[in-house]
Formats: C-alpha cells, structure tokens, sequence
C-alpha cells in the first residue's frame, strides 16, 4: 500500500496525526526491533561485543534486546572474532539451525578475512566462505559503536526487505536453501575450502 | 454484598409469583459472590494465559512462516557439534552418592583444622572425642567403601 500512496501525501497525513501504513511496514517494525542474536564470541572481537550488550553502550536500546544462548530463538548471528578451521564447522551448523529469516554480522577484521592471523593455517579466512554475511565491520577490534552502527545498518536492510512479489526476500522463497553444507576436516584444510555459491574470489590475472 | 443485604433482597424477591420467583433465584446465584467463584476465575485464567501465546504462536507458524526446514535445522542442537547418541541419556545416581560422601569428609575436614592447630594444647579427653568423631566417620567410609559406594560405575551397582 506504500508504494500506491504519494510519499507527500502521506507525510501531509503524518502531520495532521494520521498515520498511513502497510503491513509490510508493520511486519519489518516488528522485525527490526527485535532482533535477538545468538550468543557466542569466538575472540577479542568478542569482547567489544559484550561491551556492546552491556550498560555502557546497551545495544538493547536499538533493538538488540536479549542474546540467546540456544540458535532456536536467535535471528541474528554476530561472528565476533577469529574463526578457527576447527571452529568453522560449529557455525555453519548453528547458523544452519537458527529459524529463518536470520542475517549474519561479521565483526572485526578475523571474522572479514582471517586479520591478522590471516597467514596462520589454522585460521579460515573469512566466515563469508561458508555463510552469507549482512553487514561487514572492518577494525581490530571494532569499537561498541561500530558494532551498533552495523547493528542499524542491518535495522536498514529489515526494514527494506519485500515480502511479497518478485523482490522478495530470501528467506521466503522456498526455492532457496535453508541450510548450507558444513565442512568437514579434511587431509589438509577444511572440505570444501568455499561454498562457491556464496564465495567466488576475484581471478588475479597475471600477464 | 453483606448477607443481610442478600437476605433483604431474597424475602423482597420470595412476594414474586412463582414461576418469576425461580428465574430469579438462578439469577441470584449468579450474582451473588461467592468467596470460591474468584477461584475459578483465577483458574480460567491460568490456563488461558499460556495457550493464548502458544496457540498465536502455532497460528503464525502455521500461516506465516517460511516453509523452509531441513535436516539440519531440526536436528538436535548440542552447541554447534553433531549430536551422539541419544538425548534421553541415563546419568547414574552413583554420582549422588558420591557428593554425599565427599561432602561429609569436606565438612571433617574443616573440623580437623583446629583440632591440628590446637593440637599440642588439647587435654585428654578433647583428643579421645575427636578420635571417636574420626573413628565414626572412618567406619561410615569403609562401609559405604564396602558397599561398592565408591566403585564408579561398577557392575555391582549396574546391575542392580
Ligand atoms: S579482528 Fe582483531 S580484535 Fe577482532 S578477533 Fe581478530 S584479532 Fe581480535
């Protein structure tokens, strides 16, 4: 309904004290503001994220409310810290049993692309090889405020989302999967080093 | 309602003609308060405060949800690793045991503290009695030893 009311007439509403809304509107409201992540730090990241649910910063005040410690009620998955290959398997199966629709934040430089541990043969590099990621937070680590700012990034991307039509969201087309395979430990890395659905890096051409 | 004022009312109603006279007292009953109604009303509520949500809850899944399970989704969830075995594990009431002997000799412990500290002064009779304390707990030990109480898991017990 949105989309058929003029964005002036509608604001000329808001002003005489009618509000005009759709459901769609309603429905991400709802969703955005209560977004409850799952609770788990992997590494120092970690840290600056428990700063970020606690007093000082609070990230309930947007919306964050509670972090869940079971992956059932948790539609949000914060990747703080560095990913261990022995790890990785672990988050791919909890990201896989979260309930849909569910976003991924990948915190701090390890969770981007390894970081600084990115030579280390024990680190994946990168969570975005095996899930797909919402919002990206560059910084080692990244501060509270970082950490709310791509907390309201994602707010953003909630609240955009269609749920009907062609444009719809992900999570509703039951043509998309709703799991992703986990790796398994192989002879000398992880297998496979990549879901190449979601992960195809650049080709580095060399002449 | 103050029961006078309800007998007030009944012999006001009893002039009624007859047939009037019994809709009436149905529709006394139900008015007056009885002390154990709110009981009922407590309980009607009790129960319907938790299905409302679970039954809204089922509702919502039922039409609006993203029809999008698997198997690993709706698999057990033990923090991220695959699960082994069952879920409906037995844990031994050995383990029960245990604690209750550990937590005996821990409060002897605290008890022989002292009794070393102040050793060298105690008359004969202080050391005698804290003999016969260790002796008693000494004896619950070989018993509950004897008892295969300390056997974790042994076949004696598991057997049983
Ligand atoms: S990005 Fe930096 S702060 Fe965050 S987990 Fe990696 S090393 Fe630690």
């Amino acid at each position: 309904m949105s989309d058929q009311i003029d964005g002036g007439l509608r604001s000329e509403l808001q002003r005489q004290g009618i509000w005009v809304t759709s459901m769609e509107e309603l429905y991400n409201w709802g969703r955005k503001n209560s977004i409850w992540p799952l609770q788990f730090g992997l590494a120092c990241c970690a840290i600056e994220m428990i700063a970020t649910a606690a007093s000082r910063y609070d990230i309930a005040r947007f919306g964050g409310e509670v972090f869940r410690p079971s992956p059932r009620q948790a539609d949000l998955m914060i990747v703080a810290g560095t990913v261990t290959k022995k790890m990785a398997p672990q988050i791919v199966r909890l990201y896989n049993q979260m309930p849909d629709p569910k976003y991924v934040i990948s915190m701090g430089a390890c969770a981007i692309s390894g970081g600084p541990f990115k030579q280390g043969y024990n680190v994946l590099k990168g969570i975005d090889r095996y899930i797909p990621v919402d919002v990206y937070i560059p910084g080692c680590p990244p501060r509270p405020e970082a950490l709310l700012h791509a907390f309201m990034e994602l707010q953003r991307k909630i609240d955009s989302q269609k749920l009907t039509g062609n444009a719809k969201a992900e999570h509703l087309d039951p043509m998309q999967p709703s799991e992703f395979p986990v790796p398994a430990f192989g002879a000398h890395d992880l297998e496979p080093a990549a879901n190449p659905r979601l992960f195809q890096p650049p080709k580095i051409e060399r002449s | 309602m103050p029961n006078s004022l309800i007998k007030a009312e009944c012999t006001g109603r009893s002039k009624l003609p007859r047939l009037t006279n019994l809709v009436d007292d149905v529709i006394l009953i139900a008015m007056t308060p009885n002390p154990y109604f709110f009981i009922v009303i407590f309980c009607g509520v009790a129960v319907v405060f938790p299905l409302m949500p679970l039954a809204l809850a089922w509702l919502w899944r039922r039409f609006f949800q993203p029809p999008r399970p698997g198997a690993g989704k709706n698999a057990t969830y033990e923090c991220g690793v695959e699960s082994v075995g069952e879920a409906h594990v037995q844990f031994q009431s050995q383990y029960y045991l245990y604690c209750v002997i550990f937590l005996i000799f821990d409060v002897e412990a605290i008890f022989l503290v002292p009794f070393a500290v102040a050793f060298t002064g105690l008359p004969v009779g202080a050391f005698i009695s804290i003999l016969v304390f260790l002796l008693l707990l000494i004896e619950g030990l070989v018993w509950a030893w004897s008892k295969g109480c300390l056997d974790w898991g042994s076949k004696r017990l598991s057997a049983r």
